[in-house]
């Protein structure tokens, strides 16, 4: 096992004391609690009548495109993570460089940010 | 490394078993659920051969936005969960001719490589400067030597937000919206008008 490895131990160790937590509460339900299965618990509770239709129903398509612009947004976020670990131990022309090359392609995405604010894309009606 | 190795079949044991899952669970939401399980042990085989950026990269793109995109496309097609079963095996010998075709094509290649590629002189490519990490080494590259490709990936960005807004936004002319300038810049005298009015007398507009 070596050094790198070696820092995600408390990760791993993490993950270990969730899962015997919450494999311990499952278990613990199945085993302690009282158990008594009727149809009738799990059908949905309407006030007096029976379910007209299943709960699940279409989703608006405006969920939809809120989170396609998230998911550009992270990924913009996720070109700036290498970009700010290693800027600053370039040479001194090539770290130049690469700050103007990040500004353009920050310039390309506001220009799209504009345009979708502009749009209303953000509002909710 | 005993311990790698063990690390190392339990995620692709999990990655396996949930992409097995994914195809064959009943309910498409627990399908999703089982992709994430899927995305995250990747992760964590990303993370066992030091390619740490990659593996935040999954984790933060295909399980925290991808995954709720499936999850949202699985909602907004209304399944018949029933009605989805039907065809299952009828489609079941067209699906595993494909995927032999696939699983030749995978060996064939990885052999190939293996045998006489570029990964036969260096079988596990590290870092030249070891103490520069992962996410490090990217930098270095991308914004310089690689810089026409990171300017396509923000061309690429701009289009895919801007189809998105073109194909999917529609404002319904009924809906009053807010215009949050104009209803801050309202001054009292626009609005309220103090007027005498007489005894027996109405204001006439």
């Amino acid at each position: 096992m070596n050094a790198f490895l070696l820092q995600y131990l408390p990760i791993v160790i993490f993950f270990a004391i969730a899962t015997v937590l919450g494999l311990g509460f499952m278990i613990a339900a199945a085993v302690m609690a009282p158990s008594a299965p009727d149809a009738e618990k799990n059908s949905a509770y309407e006030c007096g009548f029976n379910a007209f239709d299943d709960a699940r129903m279409k989703f608006d398509v405006r969920f939809y495109l809120v989170s396609i612009l998230f998911i550009i947004f992270d990924l913009e976020v996720a070109f700036l993570f290498p970009w700010a670990v290693s800027l600053f131990g370039m040479p001194h022309d090539k770290m130049v460089y690469a700050f103007v090359s990040m500004m353009v392609f920050l310039g390309v995405l506001t220009v799209g940010f504009i345009y979708e604010w502009k749009k209303g894309a953000l509002e909710w009606e | 490394m005993p311990l790698t190795a063990i690390a190392f079949y339990l995620l692709a044991i999990v990655t396996v078993v949930s992409g097995f899952m994914v195809i064959t669970a009943r309910n498409p939401v627990h399908s999703v659920l089982y992709l994430i399980l899927c995305f995250f042990s990747g992760a964590g085989l990303f993370v066992l051969l030091g390619a740490e950026f990659l593996a935040m990269l999954l984790v933060v793109v295909y399980v925290g936005a991808v995954a709720v995109l499936f999850l949202f496309v699985v909602m907004m097609l209304d399944v018949d969960f029933a009605r989805l079963r039907e065809g299952y095996a009828q489609y079941l010998p067209l699906g595993l001719v494909v995927a032999a075709v696939l699983l030749g094509e995978m060996v064939t290649v990885s052999s190939a490589v293996a045998n006489r590629g570029a990964a036969a002189a260096n079988a596990t490519p590290q870092a030249a400067d070891l103490h520069v990490s992962n996410t490090q080494s990217i930098g270095q590259v991308l914004y310089t030597d690689y810089i026409y490709f990171f300017q396509a990936a923000g061309i690429v960005l701009l289009i895919a937000m801007i189809g998105a807004i073109v194909l999917t936004l529609r404002h319904k002319p009924s809906v009053r919206r807010q215009k949050i300038h104009e209803q801050v810049g309202r001054r009292r005298r626009d609005a309220v008008e103090v007027t005498k009015v007489g005894v027996g007398e109405g204001i006439s507009e």
